[in-house]
């Protein structure tokens, strides 16, 4: 079974009297395990088709389904939960939840499922440390750079164990190094966790870390390389 | 976890968290306040119009309050004195008055008046004239021509200690009696009013002014202070039931009172639409400083959503702080709202100054605050309840906040 599947989605904004196509019909597989960039210009719809994946906007056409679940079927209510605990996001910036700390930030995600106490705190430094930041457990987000603030979204986003992690430009706020051994590490995540990573970029250095990139142009998808 | 959230949250912005539950601590006190300053009031007015005369029962002949004249008297004082003591607790005290209406003149003025008869010691305790300040010197039980005036009274007809009054009125025969009385002291009312309404001479002055002997228009009984309202309605009953065979009427004070009976009645409704106002003054402020927080967090709201959080829990988050900020700010409020007024129900508050406008209602020119639990609970109710209810608007609008829109706004 494939992780997602999107079937001919798309995705139409109005703005005004304008209609703008932000995606047009894509279809799009990507299976368990699999680590995928979604390469293409600003205004491609790498976003509208990350948050048509992660069930955070329906599309207008089409259909999406993420571990044989198809959205059309589910309810809000559904769908929350099944972001809850199958998909896990990071986004480019204001990621964490200011106060809390790191290891609360990941472990809230652990409360929102009603995991216990003990069982939270020892899942959440396991992958606190799987992301390197051992030593930065009470750290709010304000006290941690960039970069590390990333890592902690990227550990929130593992933490409950999901299918898929989306990440929409994860490293687009952070200088070519620590955006690197971002990559880097969550390329290693995804070989530890067997999780499904699909993160965007328009960044071709970054792009290198992938084995598969998806380029975008114009809402339509115009070229879907797999590196041997 | 998200208790210790919610209480970190409302501590995000200390400023406006200090400014609001400040709003909240004034609102609760001033409600506080508010209540304990109108019961001493409520209470300071049916004590004042309870010791003008009326007392907690009172017996009278069933036709002297609509024609309050000697031959409305009572028959056989003694008789109804005596089954009076039969039901009522050793603590009541009884006094008989002879009470109608006259006029007083000297040489300059004259004016309509209450002429009350009264045995002066037995007033002690039971009306204001018992205890009243005084210039002079009180009259005896069986002064002969002794009269105490007010001192608006002595003001009016420019008189003073000494001097002569005379008193006339409707004798019991139907003739009209006149005698003249040197004036003993002068009293001093809680209001202007008393001190012109009536003038108090002793009993057997009065019997002689109307030509009656034994003779009383009323015997009123004044019960210990901690009785309640609804052990005085048993002894009205018991009052009434024992002095069948005597054709009398029997009245509880509230049957006397029924201006202040149907106001305290209204009291407690009165009270809680004053709470409600005061809340509206502070209900805009909480809306606000809440809905100014909610669109600070939006992108936090869609991070959470976007995790997976549900609607109903943010709505359940929002209002958990608000409800920090309320118990926080009821809190202070009872706190400090309680200082205030035990300190004013220990000196009191004298609304001299204001005595021209208050006397109208017949209040007292000092003020006990009475502090009164019930009242303190249900301020502190209405602020809880209320001030939840104004902030499922913020909870519910940032509930709808959807990740894709708060992403975006960046
Ligand atoms: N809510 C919206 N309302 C109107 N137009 C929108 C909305 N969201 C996206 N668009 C438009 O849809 C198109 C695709 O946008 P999208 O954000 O998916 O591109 P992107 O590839 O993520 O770009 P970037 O690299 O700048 O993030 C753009 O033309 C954008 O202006
Ligand atoms: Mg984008």
């Amino acid at each position: 079974m494939s992780a997602v599947t999107a079937r001919d989605v798309s995705k139409i904004y109005t703005q005004g009297d304008v209609k703008v196509t932000a995606l047009g019909k894509v279809s799009l597989t990507v299976e368990t395990g699999e680590f995928v960039a979604l390469a293409g210009p600003s205004g491609s719809g790498k976003t509208t088709l990350l948050n048509l994946i992660g069930g955070l906007d329906t599309p207008d056409g089409g259909e999406v389904t993420v571990n044989g679940m198809a959205f059309s079927t589910m309810s809000s209510g559904d769908l929350a939960e099944l972001r809850l605990t199958q998909i896990g996001f990071v986004f480019q910036s204001y990621n964490l939840i200011p106060v809390l700390t790191a290891e609360e930030n990941v472990a809230y995600i652990l409360r929102l499922q009603g995991v216990g106490k003990k069982e939270r705190q020892e899942r959440a430094r396991a992958i606190l440390n799987d992301v390197g930041l051992e030593d930065k457990y009470d750290r709010k987000p304000s006290q941690l750079s960039g970069g590390q603030q990333q890592r902690v979204a990227v550990a929130r986003a593992l933490v409950s164990n999901p299918a898929i992690i989306l990440a929409d430009e994860p490293t687009a706020n952070l200088d070519s190094k620590t955006g690197d051994s971002l990559l880097q590490m969550m390329r290693e995540m995804n070989q530890k966790h067997h999780v499904t990573f699909i993160f965007s970029t328009h960044d071709a250095m970054v792009m290198e870390a992938a084995k598969r990139i998806v380029s975008m142009k114009d809402g339509q998808i115009v070229a879907d390389k797999t590196k041997c | 976890m998200y208790t210790q959230l919610a209480w970190r949250n409302i501590w995000r912005n200390p400023r406006r968290t200090a400014i609001i539950l400040t709003a909240i601590l004034i609102g609760v006190a001033a409600m506080i306040i508010l209540a304990a300053l109108m019961r001493g009031m409520v209470g300071g007015m049916v004590d004042n119009a309870i010791n003008n005369m009326v007392g907690h029962i009172k017996v009278q002949h069933p036709d002297y309050r609509s024609d309050p004249d000697i031959s409305h008297g009572l028959s056989d004082v003694d008789g109804i004195l005596k089954a009076l003591k039969i039901v009522l607790p050793e603590s009541a005290r009884l006094t008989r008055r002879i009470r109608i209406d006259g006029v007083v003149s000297n040489a300059r003025e004259s004016a309509g008046i209450e002429i009350v008869g009264i045995n002066p010691k037995s007033e002690i305790g039971m009306s204001f004239i018992g205890t009243a300040p005084m210039e002079g010197s009180p009259i005896t039980d069986s002064d002969k021509n002794g009269i105490l005036i007010g001192a608006a009274l002595a003001k009016k007809f420019q008189t003073g200690i000494g001097k002569k009054l005379v008193v006339t009125t409707q004798r019991g025969d139907g003739e009209s009696g006149s005698r003249a009385f040197r004036i003993r002291g002068i009293f001093h009312g809680d209001m202007e009013v008393t001190e012109k309404a009536y003038i108090f001479i002793s009993l057997p002055a009065a019997e002689r002014l109307v030509h009656e002997k034994e003779s009383a228009t009323e015997i009123a009984v004044t019960l210990a202070r901690e009785t309640s309202s609804k052990e005085l309605t048993e002894f009205v009953m018991l009052c009434r039931a024992v002095l069948k065979p005597f054709n009398v009427s029997v009245y509880g004070w509230k049957d006397l009172l029924p201006a202040i009976t149907a106001y305290l009645a209204m009291f407690d409704v009165f009270l809680l639409i004053w709470f409600v106002v005061i809340f509206i003054a502070m209900g805009f402020g909480i809306v606000n400083t809440v809905l100014m927080a909610v669109y600070e967090r939006m992108r936090e709201f869609g991070l959470l959503k976007a995790i997976g959080m549900r609607p109903g829990r943010i709505i359940r988050m929002v209002m958990g702080e608000s409800l920090f900020l309320l118990m926080l700010g009821c809190a202070g409020g009872t706190f400090f709202g309680l200082g205030v007024t035990c300190y004013f129900a220990k000196t009191g508050i004298d609304l001299g100054a204001f005595s021209k406008g208050t006397e109208m209602w017949g209040m007292s020119r000092i003020i006990l605050p009475v502090i009164n639990a019930g009242d303190i609970l249900i301020a502190n109710a209405v602020v809880l309840l209320l001030g939840l209810l104004v902030s499922i608007y913020p909870a519910v609008k940032a509930a709808r906040f959807t990740p894709v829109e708060t992403m975006r706004q960046s």
